[in-house]
């Protein structure tokens, strides 16, 4: 990484550089991060004490200030890319004003390559898709990391056709220039030529690695390319005006129905510490109950040692009331993910149920409860529940009518006054029969019945949704867009 | 170019121990243990803000070794203060001895009567000769350099974490019978974790947050080349390559590096050269600790495709 001193350098002094941290943490606030005023000011002078060239310990001494949960950190990182974008030599969009490394190696490349093959063409603007494939392949496979940098520079600039003004998000740019490069047929070349030249056959562990370093570097080159495609963007229509569109949620502020599939890793990974820290907090909650009502036996039997006086009022241990609850979660396609997470949830706190069980259904119902007994392993009784569980009758669309039809026919008689009902789904009918009777019956027997449903309010009761007509019956219907308002709904319930 | 905030003025002043985020890495490295930018900056930040650092992280990524490295590296004397569930004051902070309280009074009484004064008795044995210092109230008493470290603190209930803010924020204990001890210098603290449970916002506030995680392919390699002498660059290589593959898989305990390490003895001492995967699938259960993950690693390796 370069040191030069940054031609911003007169940005050392206090005035500024507390108007830029003040900007940037109203920022990460704008994104949902808090960010507390004794960390503020732990920030500022944080970086007084790193060099400002230094973009990386910068980068580091706000993270260790501000930032003090790590699934918070992807968000920070964005939020600093973008606010700090342009600010820092290495980070400027050179086109042509070749004085930086990257553009050197670039020349150098060429250079390579012109003698290479003779053809004396500058830019990458005069060669071929195949022989940009080739040099992307060449860097991949050496895990040149100034070259590939150079390479999605320079991929960016030809295959994104980025237009100023046009108010396109960085995921259009990113999608355009992905196709144009095809990385996935590169890895099977990558392969191909990687089986070519080992001495002799590669073992499949060897080829194992391979790909995976390979993987490696080629996610590393996405990386490059979407960072390209964001500077490239801030610098056209600044970094306020981009902030907004390139925030990246928090997990437990990720929609459920919109995840992307980093999203939902990401989600899968911040589920288990926010687990711990709902059983935790429901298991305290247990404890500190006030005391049981009088208990009017024992006191009197008490008091024959203080000679019939009731000095000491004796108290009935408080009655330790665990729900039993019954999951029955719409598991088609538009709210599959949804209801993932939510039996999951479910089933990590599960000891603080008398007993959890569970149905899934599309337009068929089947009971889940078994996978997730069998095996310790939530993840696999997912999978499981994705895979085995009977759940189409028809046509494999939604029908909740006739799936609580057939649940009440068959286990309706289970439901008692003990039992917590939740009905997960976004209501969406498909036009079909409401059957909403089966709700109201449940109703009737069950202690609490409840409905989350994971669409924005305002789409509710819109086109084929009736979740009002369900919702009549129950207890409360809760919308569950994300992890922070599933966690205050369970949260509720135990 | 320090400017002391208010929040320090109060505070000893203590000298800096480290020039340059490159000083720190490069002594760590001296010390053996390879830290990458981040972990060094925030050492030399933590240093020159005097705050504590909360370091996270999953469990075996040299989180501890950290602290004790640091405290190799600046000549002071490691006091470790484990944590566990039940932790409270008297094993914390501080305790009253009180045998030696009980001796005391016997002995008064033994000479002749009112020979002393209540008051003044009392003066006596609540005073420093009675009390018996625990981890954290040692490291701000000391006077030789120390470093604290507080290990795996989200052990502790929440209400226990109380005990800690005091001394985390103004390096002071307050002792309701002797008054405020405040610190003669300010010694470097690491408080671990390995994230079982949200910590308290006001603990976190008062750190310096690093989160550490397993290491790159690259750091992984450079730390068993540096801790397995003998090695060979190219088995080192293989090992971290294999290692970063395990930890792809969905398990449910990765490996973490001390385990790489144990791997990386266990092929020195057996003469392997280079592993094939009858080796690798052998030695699983060095780097696996579960049955589970060793039939799911021990499939996933020996794929045919």
């Amino acid at each position: 990484m370069s040191n030069t001193v940054t031609p911003g350098s007169h940005e050392r002094k206090q005035g500024d550089m507390l108007d830029l941290l003040s900007g940037f943490v109203v920022e990460l606030r704008n994104a949902g991060l808090p960010v507390s005023l004794t960390e503020n000011l732990d920030a500022m002078e944080a970086v007084q004490h790193v060099p400002l060239e230094d973009r990386e310990a910068f980068k580091y001494a706000l993270g260790a200030t501000l930032i003090k949960n790590h699934a918070h950190w992807r968000s920070f990182e964005t939020v600093f890319e973008v606010y700090f974008s342009l600010r820092g030599p290495e980070y400027k969009i050179a086109e042509g004003d070749g004085d930086t490394d990257i553009d050197d190696l670039w020349r150098e490349m060429q250079e390579a390559q012109e003698q290479g093959d003779g053809n004396g063409q500058g830019g990458m603007d005069g060669m071929t898709p195949e022989e940009i494939a080739q040099m992307l392949m060449q860097a991949l496979m050496n895990g040149d990391q100034g070259m590939m940098r150079a390479m999605a520079k320079q991929s960016v600039q030809r295959f994104a056709g980025m237009e100023p003004g046009r108010p396109v998000g960085g995921t259009y740019y990113l999608y355009r220039t992905l196709r144009n490069l095809d990385l996935d047929n590169m890895l099977d070349k990558m392969m191909e030529q990687s089986r070519e030249d080992a001495p002799g056959d590669l073992t499949s562990l060897e080829e194992r690695l391979e790909k995976e370093e390979y993987e490696d570097r080629i996610e590393k080159f996405k990386g490059e390319i979407e960072a390209e495609i964001r500077r490239r963007l801030v610098a056209d229509r600044g970094a306020e005006a981009m902030a907004k569109t390139l925030r990246k949620p928090l997990p437990e502020d990720v929609e459920f129905m919109h995840a992307s599939r980093d999203e939902m890793s990401a989600l899968k990974k911040s589920l288990g510490p926010l687990t711990r820290k709902l059983a935790a907090r429901l298991a305290r909650k247990r404890k500190h109950k006030r005391k049981g009502p009088l208990d009017f036996r024992s006191t009197v039997r008490n008091s024959l040692s203080y000679g019939g006086v009731p000095a000491e009022p004796k108290f009935k241990a408080p009655k330790i009331s665990k729900p039993e609850l019954i999951v029955i979660a719409d598991i088609s396609g538009s709210v599959a993910a949804f209801a993932r997470f939510t039996l999951m949830l479910v089933y990590a706190i599960q000891n603080q149920f008398s007993k959890v069980r569970s149905f899934v259904f599309i337009d068929g119902i089947d009971e889940v409860t078994d996978f997730f007994k069998s095996t310790e392993d939530i993840q696999e009784a997912i999978h499981r529940v994705n895979t085995e569980a009977d759940v189409v009758w028809v046509d494999g669309h939604s029908d909740y009518g006739h799936a609580f039809e057939v649940w009440w026919e068959k286990y309706g008689k289970d439901v008692g006054p003990k039992s917590t009902v939740l009905l997960l789904g976004d209501a969406r009918n498909n036009y079909h029969a409401s059957q909403a009777w089966v709700v109201k019956e449940i109703q009737k027997k069950a202690r609490h019945v409840y409905w989350l449903n994971p669409e924005p309010k305002s789409y509710w009761n819109t086109g084929d949704s009736i979740v009002g007509e369900y919702g009549h019956f129950t207890d409360g219907v809760y919308e569950c867009r994300n992890l922070r308002q599933l966690e205050s709904f369970v949260d509720l319930l135990a | 170019m320090t400017t002391t905030s208010d929040a320090s003025t109060d505070l000893p002043s203590t000298e800096p121990r480290f020039e340059s985020v490159q000083q720190v890495r490069d002594a760590l490295r001296d010390a053996q243990y390879l830290a990458d930018d981040g972990i060094a900056g925030i050492a030399y930040l933590a240093d020159r803000l005097q705050k504590p650092i909360l370091v996270e992280g999953p469990a075996g990524t040299g989180k501890t070794q950290l602290a004790k490295s640091v405290a190799e590296i600046t000549d002071a004397r490691l006091i470790r203060l484990q944590c566990y569930e039940g932790l409270d004051e008297s094993k914390a902070l501080y305790e009253w001895n009180y045998k030696k309280q009980l001796l005391r009074i016997q002995t008064e009484r033994g000479g002749d009567e009112k020979s002393e004064d209540w008051t003044d008795l009392k003066d006596d044995i609540f005073s420093d000769e009675f009390l018996l210092t625990r981890p954290l109230l040692e490291a701000i008493t000391a006077d030789d350099p120390v470093v604290l470290l507080i290990d795996e603190v989200d052990r502790v209930e929440v209400e226990t974490e109380a005990l800690l803010l005091e001394i985390l924020s103004d390096y002071q204990v307050s002792i309701p019978e002797l008054g405020t001890i405040t610190a003669k210098q300010i010694p470097l603290v690491f408080l671990t974790s390995n994230n079982t449970r949200e910590l308290s916002e006001a603990l976190k506030r008062r750190c310096l947050y690093l989160h550490v995680d397993y290491p790159e392919l690259d750091r992984e390699k450079e730390i068993v080349l540096a801790k397995t002498p003998g090695i060979t660059e190219n088995l080192a290589d293989q090992i971290a390559r294999i290692v970063r593959s395990i930890r792809n898989l969905d398990l449910k305990k990765a490996p973490s590096v001390s385990e790489t390490l144990d791997w990386a003895r266990t092929l020195m001492l057996l003469n392997i050269e280079t592993i094939d995967e009858q080796t690798a699938k052998d030695t699983l259960s060095i780097l696996l600790k579960y049955q589970t993950d060793i039939a799911k690693a021990t499939k996933e390796l020996s794929v045919d495709d």
